[in-house]
């Protein structure tokens, strides 16, 4: 139908005898708009088109080259070009016409992205997480495991590192949903998302200075700018949890520019079971809605996106313990304390969260001197915890948390000037966090307002494609002012009355109510280089240096945390941590065989991080303390990622993670650090069996032999004698090897459609219906993890 | 020109967040938590002759630990008849939380774990007829001794556990919301 044409003016065209010359030109769309980022390959080496549309390549030899012109959402471009002399080309590319697949239109990469290895997830993969998390989506990449709470509550680690640590960035704005705490999993529904990519570093300073772990970036779909509507429906039924997600999203587009694209999604799962017993009061629900709508040209675009999460998680009924009794008792017994029979119904304890973000972006080009972007952003994130409680406040959630964060930031990205590209801006916070009084329980995290203001300038130097350049600077303020009451025994056991009495605004019976007042400046950097020898090679070097101020649960936690059965303690006098990153990549890419190969090491001042100290005895009994502490500390690793192609049919992929975290000062290992991972997968593929796939993959974690010893001894009540009882938090469970199968096939022509396609898929996870537990979970103590999975997923793109 | 209008645009906002939202200098409602149980009391009575255990905890979950008290010795072969309290006193007025365990009673009970003190009676039921203990009777051993009284309640306990209803603690899982530990004399 739509055919891509050319226009191609070689201006002067003679027979010279130089040996090399130059290739010029400008690469529009049918509206004569430049378009940037298309990759232009010739012979073994690669180019990129800039803001204007405008490329330029140096020494081309004279005779035969073949060029290719490739930018998503846009038919590709093969030509083949005499070269002689210099030479000017003028392209205009077609937009892909296809209405049965949904366009993909490249989210524009800054060059911040292309001098480290970032790592990105496709739709189609995650879609197969449908019914799942980001967290558990995010395992898909080397390097990358998840920490949980039960199966539901799931937050990806980056390199060993969590919460504050990895930022996770929605449609370019940074999610603020109380992701400091363990147990908050990123509100974020997976299937609004796109595409998502992950850095493992700090290299993307326009994001925020303060990424310690690395960076995951989400975005939505962009409508391409053309007139179609295309749409997706996508059913996942789980037997284990029996239940289920349900997400349809429809795109629009206009050859005017303007466009809207909306996802809806559903899922609702009921207690899930391990092999051997039902998790009791695991069953989790949310809905979801995603709308983004505006007006994008070359030159222009406006848009506003709104979102709205709304989830509602079980948590295991055994894991809700009273003492340290309790806790010993857990940790010995095979099963959990409660099992019930299945049910859908939610009990106690359990969360309940909502996150609404609306933004509004726009951008305006300026021909060729750069690129202004601005965006504003509401956030509102609400959430309830119920505990189990005792009469009159029996439906009241113990913790009730509204946060509230207005952000603004303008940048402006430069066209290229001779080798370098500038990239600069500005960005503004203003948050305020207000727990509800109403739960009659003294808040985890108390009432404060943070502004925070930061700019950056980044530059980009790019000689030719063989090497590219990224430094960046970032300076940020924040300010922070908190107003939190302290039991009056805690202010004075933890010697805040002598070292912060500016502190106290007025003092009660037995509380002490206090306004800390914190002001935070952070200076970071990074560096990042791009070797591309050869068409095949890549190696990147790495290098950033990241401060990251003490988050509200680190300065201010104060209480009981139910689940583990421990005193959680905050440190008023935390300082920032700063840490110093490098890495390396190798990358090889060949038809039947590519590899990759990162090692990294991350030293990391003043590390913060929980760990024990001691015991506290209540009328509920003996509980162990945990403090905030700062030490140095030194994480490095190894990620690697291998794959062959067999056959044209036949493929297998090789990954694997090792890590080593030790926190220097006192000589011990970190926790939490997972373990050495690796993961194999076969697949079969064959297009003419109505496109079938199948996967057949295996994941091994082996066990943590690297662990801090903090078990303790304590004087439990056995049998009505007062025993010292040694307590042992610290082993990690045993590792692990799961098998899952995948298998989809698109049906479409079975019932002879043809402006849509349906696709059906089989998976089974778990397969043999191994029992284990997982270290990086925080019910190790309390249950097994999730046993045989049968997934049926039908999915409908029209 | 454009551009002006962004930096103005951006300005504006900025300052629109700043302002609107600009520190109320409001504190925060002080919260007195009505569930802590600062007070756990268990009284002995055999004819004028009372013996009261209170283990005063003043800051709940807080650093400082509890004060037990024991008010006097047991008497040995004697017959008590014991009742349960469980109170916050750090509200004012003191929450009976006693009440609100007799309300749901079929979610509570009390253990009584000690070794050779002599024999704990459950003297009260709740609804399906199964113990709760704020009610006992209390036989001491006929010898003098002394010992440990551990004094457990348990919430949302298996009542209908495997000795459970008996006075065994071991099969009864639920949370621990209180443990407290009694120098017991027996004379």
């Amino acid at each position: 139908m739509h055919k891509l044409f050319l226009v191609a003016v070689p201006l002067c065209w003679g027979i010279v005898t130089h040996a090399q010359y130059k290739i010029t030109g400008n690469i529009t769309d049918d509206f004569n708009n430049g378009l940037q980022d298309v990759h232009i390959q010739l012979n073994n080496s690669e180019y990129y088109s800039d803001v204007a549309g405008d490329f330029s390549i140096e020494n081309v030899p004279a005779g035969s080259h073949e060029l290719i012109f490739d930018l998503d959402g846009y038919r590709k471009f093969d030509t083949i070009v005499n070269v002689s002399k210099d030479i000017k080309l003028d392209i205009s590319l077609k937009l892909q016409v296809n209405y049965l697949e949904e366009v993909k239109i490249k989210h524009s990469v800054s060059n911040g992205e292309k001098t480290i290895a970032a790592h990105s997830i496709n739709e189609k993969t995650l879609e197969q997480y449908s019914a799942k998390s980001l967290g558990d989506a995010l395992q898909e990449i080397e390097g990358v495991s998840a920490l949980k709470t039960g199966n539901s509550i799931v937050k990806p680690i980056i390199n060993g590192l969590h919460s504050s640590r990895v930022p996770v960035i929605i449609n370019n704005t940074r999610l603020e949903d109380q992701e400091w705490g363990s147990e908050h999993a990123p509100n974020i529904d997976v299937n609004s998302a796109s595409n998502i990519q992950v850095i493992k570093g700090a290299n993307a300073l326009q994001y925020g200075g303060d990424a310690v772990g690395g960076i995951v970036l989400i975005n939505a779909e962009s409508a391409p700018r053309k007139d179609t509507l295309y749409g997706k429906s996508l059913l996942t039924l789980n037997s284990n949890g029996r239940g289920g997600s349900l997400s349809t999203s429809l795109t629009k587009g206009y050859s005017t520019g303007w466009f809207w694209n909306t996802t809806l999604s559903g899922k609702f799962l009921g207690d899930l079971e391990s092999p051997d017993y039902v998790l009791s009061n695991t069953g989790n629900r949310e809905q979801n809605a995603f709308f983004q709508g505006g007006f994008k040209n070359q030159n222009n675009g406006i848009w506003i996106t709104y979102s709205l999460f709304n989830a509602q998680i079980g948590i295991l009924r055994a894991s809700h313990i009273g003492n340290l009794n309790d806790l010993v008792e857990a940790i010995n017994s095979h099963d959990p304390d409660y099992i019930a029979d299945f049910t859908y119904d939610l009990h106690h304890p359990k969360q309940e969260v909502m996150h609404h973000l609306g933004q509004l972006n726009a951008y305006h080009k300026f021909s060729e001197v750069g690129k202004l972007n601005f965006q504003y952003a509401f956030q509102f994130n609400n959430r309830k915890e119920f505990d189990i409680r005792r009469g009159k406040y029996r439906n009241t959630p113990a913790l009730d948390l509204d946060l509230s964060t207005h952000s603004a930031n303008m940048d402006f990205e430069s066209g290229k000037w001779n080798f370098w590209k500038f990239r600069s801006g500005i960005s503004s916070v203003y948050q305020v966090n207000e727990p509800n009084p109403l739960t009659k329980v003294r808040p985890l995290i108390p009432d404060y307002e943070r502004f925070d203001f930061g700019a950056y300038a980044i530059t980009d130097f790019e000689s030719s494609p063989k090497f590219k350049l990224n430094i960046g600077v970032r300076y940020d303020f924040s300010h922070v002012n908190a107003r939190k009451y302290y039991l009056t025994s805690r202010w004075e056991e933890r010697g805040y009355d002598e070292q912060f009495p500016e502190f106290v605004i007025e003092e009660f019976d037995n509380q002490v109510l206090t306004n800390p007042v914190y002001d935070f400046h952070n200076f970071s950097a990074s560096f990042g280089m791009n070797f591309h020898p050869r068409h095949d090679y890549d190696f990147y070097f790495n290098a950033s240096y990241i401060s990251r101020n003490p988050n509200p649960s680190e300065l201010f936690s104060d209480g009981l945390h139910h689940s583990i059965a421990r005193i959680e303690l905050g440190d008023l006098s935390l300082e920032q941590e700063k840490a110093l990153k490098f890495s390396i990549t190798a990358k090889h890419e060949s038809r039947n065989f590519s590899w990759d190969i990162s090692p990294y090491l991350n030293y990391i001042n003043n590390f913060m991080q929980l760990v024990p100290g001691g015991l506290e005895y209540g009328n509920r009994g003996a509980f162990p303390v945990w403090n905030y502490i700062q030490s140095n500390s030194l994480i490095w690793g190894i990620d690697t990622g291998a794959g062959w192609n067999y056959t044209t049919h036949l493929k297998h992929k090789l990954t694997a993670a090792y890590l080593y975290g030790k926190d220097l000062e006192n000589s011990i290992p970190l926790i939490d650090m997972p373990p050495f991972n690796f993961s194999n997968s076969i697949s079969y593929q064959n297009e003419k069996w109505y496109g079938l796939e199948m996967t057949l993959k295996n994941q091994t974690y082996l066990t943590q032999k690297r662990f801090p010893d903090n078990n303790f001894t304590a004087n439990l009540n056995i049998n009505g004698e007062m025993v010292p009882t040694k307590v042992d938090i610290s082993t990690p469970p045993k590792g692990y090897s799961l098998f899952d199968f995948n298998a989809s096939a698109d049906l479409s022509p079975v019932f002879g459609w043809e402006k849509s396609k349906f696709t059906l898929g089989f998976s089974v996870e778990n397969i043999f219906n191994t029992s284990y537990r997982d270290y990086l979970n925080h019910q190790r103590f309390y249950a097994d993890e999730t046993g045989r999975n049968f997934i049926i997923q039908l999915k409908i793109n029209y | 020109m454009t551009k002006i209008k962004y930096l103005f645009l951006f300005g504006t906002i900025s300052t629109m967040t700043l302002t609107s939202c600009s520190s109320d200098d409001e504190n925060p409602p002080l919260i007195n938590e009505e569930e802590v149980i600062t007070t756990v009391i268990a009284t002995f009575t055999n004819g004028s002759d009372v013996i009261t255990m209170t283990s005063y905890d003043e800051d709940g979950d807080g650093p400082v630990a509890p004060n037990v008290t024991v008010s006097g010795s047991l008497t040995a072969g004697e017959t008590y008849v014991g009742t349960m309290r469980f109170v916050n006193q750090s509200v004012t007025p003191e929450e009976e939380i006693t009440d609100e365990i007799h309300e749901e009673n079929d979610e509570h009970q009390i253990f009584f774990q000690q070794n050779g003190l002599g024999t704990f009676t459950y003297t009260d039921q709740d609804e399906n007829g199964n113990p709760v203990g704020l009610s006992f009777s209390f036989t001491a051993s006929a010898t003098p001794v002394t010992g440990n009284l551990t004094i457990t309640l348990i919430h949302e306990p298996d009542k209908f556990g495997e000795g459970v209803a008996g006075g065994n603690i071991a099969n009864a899982g639920g949370s621990r919301d209180a443990e407290v530990v009694f120098p017991v004399t027996i004379e």
